[in-house]
């Protein structure tokens, strides 16, 4: 190296740009497990102290990690895997953030260009693998090209319908010196360049249709919480100026507080019949940040069969994909919401829908998420409304694994704030809440993080608990034992003859001794009236916990749209007779 | 009552299908083609042909010409999915617009003597197809044209000792003075 060049401080090696880029993207803590692909880079980060990096025990929990953080910051989750299999490792995650559209940035070391397709010791094709499951992903082959590529990495990441993407660097191009620039405008990927603002014509339309609704409903989603706070605030603000009725997606939760007068629950196969039977039945629906997804439209030729369709969201190929809508509106929630709300409030006034309420208000005396109450087992619901109880006001953030644990979370736990909720909704990847709630936990270090989590999902990530113990990480494990998968049984009883095929988990590991074995702390609790002290007790604890709560066994997840059906066609707890059951499910064993 | 009809069985939409030419101008980049074709195949869309070459060297644009078929639906959808791709800069349904030329080439391989060698150069003359190579008992065409007109014209050589077609599939340009 000439003279002149080592003083220059953006000389630098692929690896120092790596970190570096990190630092001006903001990033302070990233997640990883490092590899002979990605030692360059592990030597820089050992040489600094502004980005810190959690060693996680399995490249998945990384992921799962960076999306928790993720989506509890609005900033993105930063990854750092080796080449082979610690890239393959991280394609669960990968798809996991995409169909959540969650910005993850994630490097992968890559083996030297000189090597790339010879079949080298842990190569594989990461950007052909992780393409479908990325929204986008570049090798670096030249040191020239690092800099720019990391810079449009950030800006992909976070624009637009936000997601992950892929940065593969060749351990050749991580040791090469280079010119590292800071971000610039330039950086920004030319062809790419996503709508925020909506089409004035467009959102004139919309509120004609809302002024003029006598059965509105407004459905809101993961978009909401994932534009901001401000979106939130504009939310409520359009909920409180028009009083709709407003349900939500599982995504969505949080985004209008489940407190709120207008609240509905959540909708779709394990919705309130009242946010159902809302949807069914309304004249104008207001979709926001949602994407009409199967499981919340059901059977779609009978998805709300005499509303007018509004629908806000960011991605246009969301617009028109499953169910075809009258007035699209393409653009950033909250910018949109802003506009909306500017010429709802200069134009119209609020429709009077007092017969709608008192429809919506009939609805909900059916009171659908009635459950059977008992003194001798915990039942599942009841083990979540205790927890909330407990933890409610506090600064509390909530994770979960997949499952029947995940839906009865969704029902039972009131969520007063977005970025509070983690679940993995698109993917619905078992294993995904307790690195997630890791990855919380590393943000918010002085909050409450519970992972309410299921026996058989936990098991599937369960090495993390030895990351939590390694960064004192607080983290709550509240599983709701019931020695079963849960949800794949709910199914096999009412579509397979109940033929419990392998959904029973015979050898389930003493969840306290394993607590114990880590360095954790293990509770169990059997009985309800012990249930009130245990949780006070797992709360006071400042470590991690795997609580194992052993609940009723057989229970199962109501209300439930059966797949295929329509929104008025729910199975409600109380009739849900054998019976009843058969004839719901007749002839749909074929979906999903 | 009706058959469930879930968003699982949405293709049993009776809307027919159409087939519409795509123009896409995307950055050439590597594995760019591969994102466009991994597109297709994972959503399930249907590629009638496919063309790509670079067309402006110094901006590192390429363009696309993809003729697909399916319902409007689809085809809305499949417009949306490229648009949204990050390395895609503009996608035009030049079916849709209305006032495009489309034009394929093909070279035809014929094996013959006599008769069939003078009735397949007859018919490439009306066709305005070329004679690029010849042998004492062979010829190979060029032809230019929308792609009824090679389809017809392959048909035709069949009878008259066809032994090989290649295609270079569709490309597609818009009528009068404006670019894309």
């Amino acid at each position: 190296m000439s003279d002149s060049n080592s003083h220059d401080p953006n000389q630098m090696t692929g690896a120092a740009m790596i970190v570096r880029a990190m630092k001006d993207h903001g990033v302070e803590h990233i997640f990883g497990y490092p590899g002979g692909a990605v030692l360059p880079i592990y030597d820089e980060i050992f040489q600094q102290s502004d980005v810190q990096h959690i060693l996680v025990r399995h490249e998945q929990g990384a992921g799962h990690a960076a999306e928790g953080y993720a989506r509890s910051t609005g900033k993105p989750g930063v990854v750092l895997v080796t080449s082979g299999p610690g890239a393959t490792n991280m394609v669960t995650p990968l798809a996991d953030a995409l169909m959540d559209s969650i910005p993850l940035v994630c490097i992968t070391g890559q083996v030297p260009t000189h090597l790339i397709g010879n079949d080298a010791f842990q190569e594989c094709d990461t950007v052909g693998i992780t393409r479908p499951c990325t929204k986008h992903n570049w090798l670096v082959r030249r040191i020239e090209d690092l800099a720019k590529v990391l810079h449009e990495a950030f800006y992909v990441a976070t624009s637009g319908r936000p997601g992950p993407v892929v940065v593969d660097v060749p351990k050749d191009v991580q040791f090469a010196t280079g010119t590292y620039h800071p971000p610039r405008k330039a950086d920004v990927h030319v062809s790419y360049v996503p709508k925020t603002k909506g089409d004035p014509a467009q959102i004139r339309k919309a509120v004609a249709l809302l002024a003029n609704a006598k059965r509105p409903v407004i459905y809101s989603g993961g978009g909401v919480v994932n534009s901001g706070p401000e979106a939130s605030r504009l939310l409520r603000e359009l909920v409180e100026i028009t009083d709709f009725p407003i349900t939500s997606t599982l995504m969505g939760l949080g985004a209008y507080p489940a407190s709120g007068k207008n609240w509905l629950g959540m909708l779709g196969m394990h919705g309130t019949y009242e946010a159902n039977m809302t949807m069914h039945g309304c004249d104008v629906m207001l979709c926001i940040g949602a994407r009409f997804d199967d499981r919340i439209t059901g059977r779609t030729d009978a998805f709300a069969p005499n509303a007018k369709k509004i629908h806000i969201d960011i991605d246009p190929s969301s617009i028109n994909k499953n169910i075809r809508v009258d007035v699209p509106i393409i653009g950033d929630v909250a910018t949109v919401l802003e506009d909306l709300l500017g010429v709802f409030k200069a134009e119209a006034k609020k429709p009077d829908i007092k017969p709608w309420w008192q429809q919506v208000a009939s609805w909900r005396a059916r009171n659908s998420l009635a459950y059977k109450k008992s003194s001798d087992v915990i039942m599942p619901q009841y083990a979540i409304q205790r927890l909330y109880e407990a933890t409610r006001g506090r600064d509390t953030y909530i994770t979960t694994e997949v499952g029947q644990h995940q839906m009865w979370a969704a029902q039972f736990y009131g969520f007063e704030q977005p970025k509070r909720w983690m679940t993995s909704g698109g993917l619905g990847t078992m294993g995904y809440g307790l690195p997630a709630a890791l990855g919380v936990q590393v943000a918010h270090r002085d909050s409450l993080v519970i992972d309410i989590a299921g026996d058989a999902s936990v098991q599937m990530t369960i090495q993390e608990m030895a990351t939590a113990v390694q960064y004192e990480l607080p983290i709550k494990i509240f599983i709701l034992n019931n020695q079963y998968m849960g949800m794949v049984r709910q199914w096999q009883q009412l579509l397979h003859g109940n033929r419990l095929s392998h959904s029973y988990t015979e050898a389930m590991p003493d969840f306290v001794k394993l607590a114990e074995a880590y360095g954790a702390v293990g509770m169990q609790v059997f009985k309800p009236s012990d249930l009130d002290g245990a949780i006070q007790d797992m709360i006071k604890v400042n470590k991690p916990v795997l609580f194992d709560c052993r609940v009723a066994a057989l229970e199962n997840c109501f209300p439930m749209i059966p797949s295929g059906k329509a929104h008025n066609e729910m199975l409600l707890p109380a009739e849900a007779t054998d019976e009843a059951t058969a004839a719901a499910f007749a002839g749909g064993k074929a979906l999903v | 009552m009706t058959q469930p009809a879930s968003a699982y069985f949405m293709e049993e939409r009776h809307d027919p299908n159409e087939t519409h030419t795509l123009s896409v101008i995307v950055q050439n980049e590597p594995g760019v083609l591969a994102r466009v074709i991994g597109l297709f195949s994972g959503r399930g869309y249907n590629i009638e042909s496919l063309t790509v070459s670079e067309t402006e060297a110094q901006k590192h644009l390429s363009r696309i010409t993809i003729v697909t078929t399916g319902t409007p639906m689809v085809i809305q959808q499949i417009k949306n999915q490229l648009d949204r791709m990050v390395p895609v800069y503009r996608v035009v349904d030049m079916t849709l617009s209305g006032r495009s030329i489309e034009r394929e080439l093909a070279m035809v391989k014929l094996r013959g003597v006599g008769e069939h060698r003078v009735e397949s150069l007859r018919l490439a003359e009306a066709f305005r197809a070329r004679v690029i190579d010849a042998s004492t008992e062979s010829f190979v065409f060029e032809i230019t044209g929308n792609s009824s007109k090679i389809n017809q014209f392959i048909e035709l050589m069949r009878p008259l000792g066809l032994v090989e077609v290649v295609r270079t599939g569709v490309a597609a340009i818009g009528r009068g003075a404006e670019g894309m």
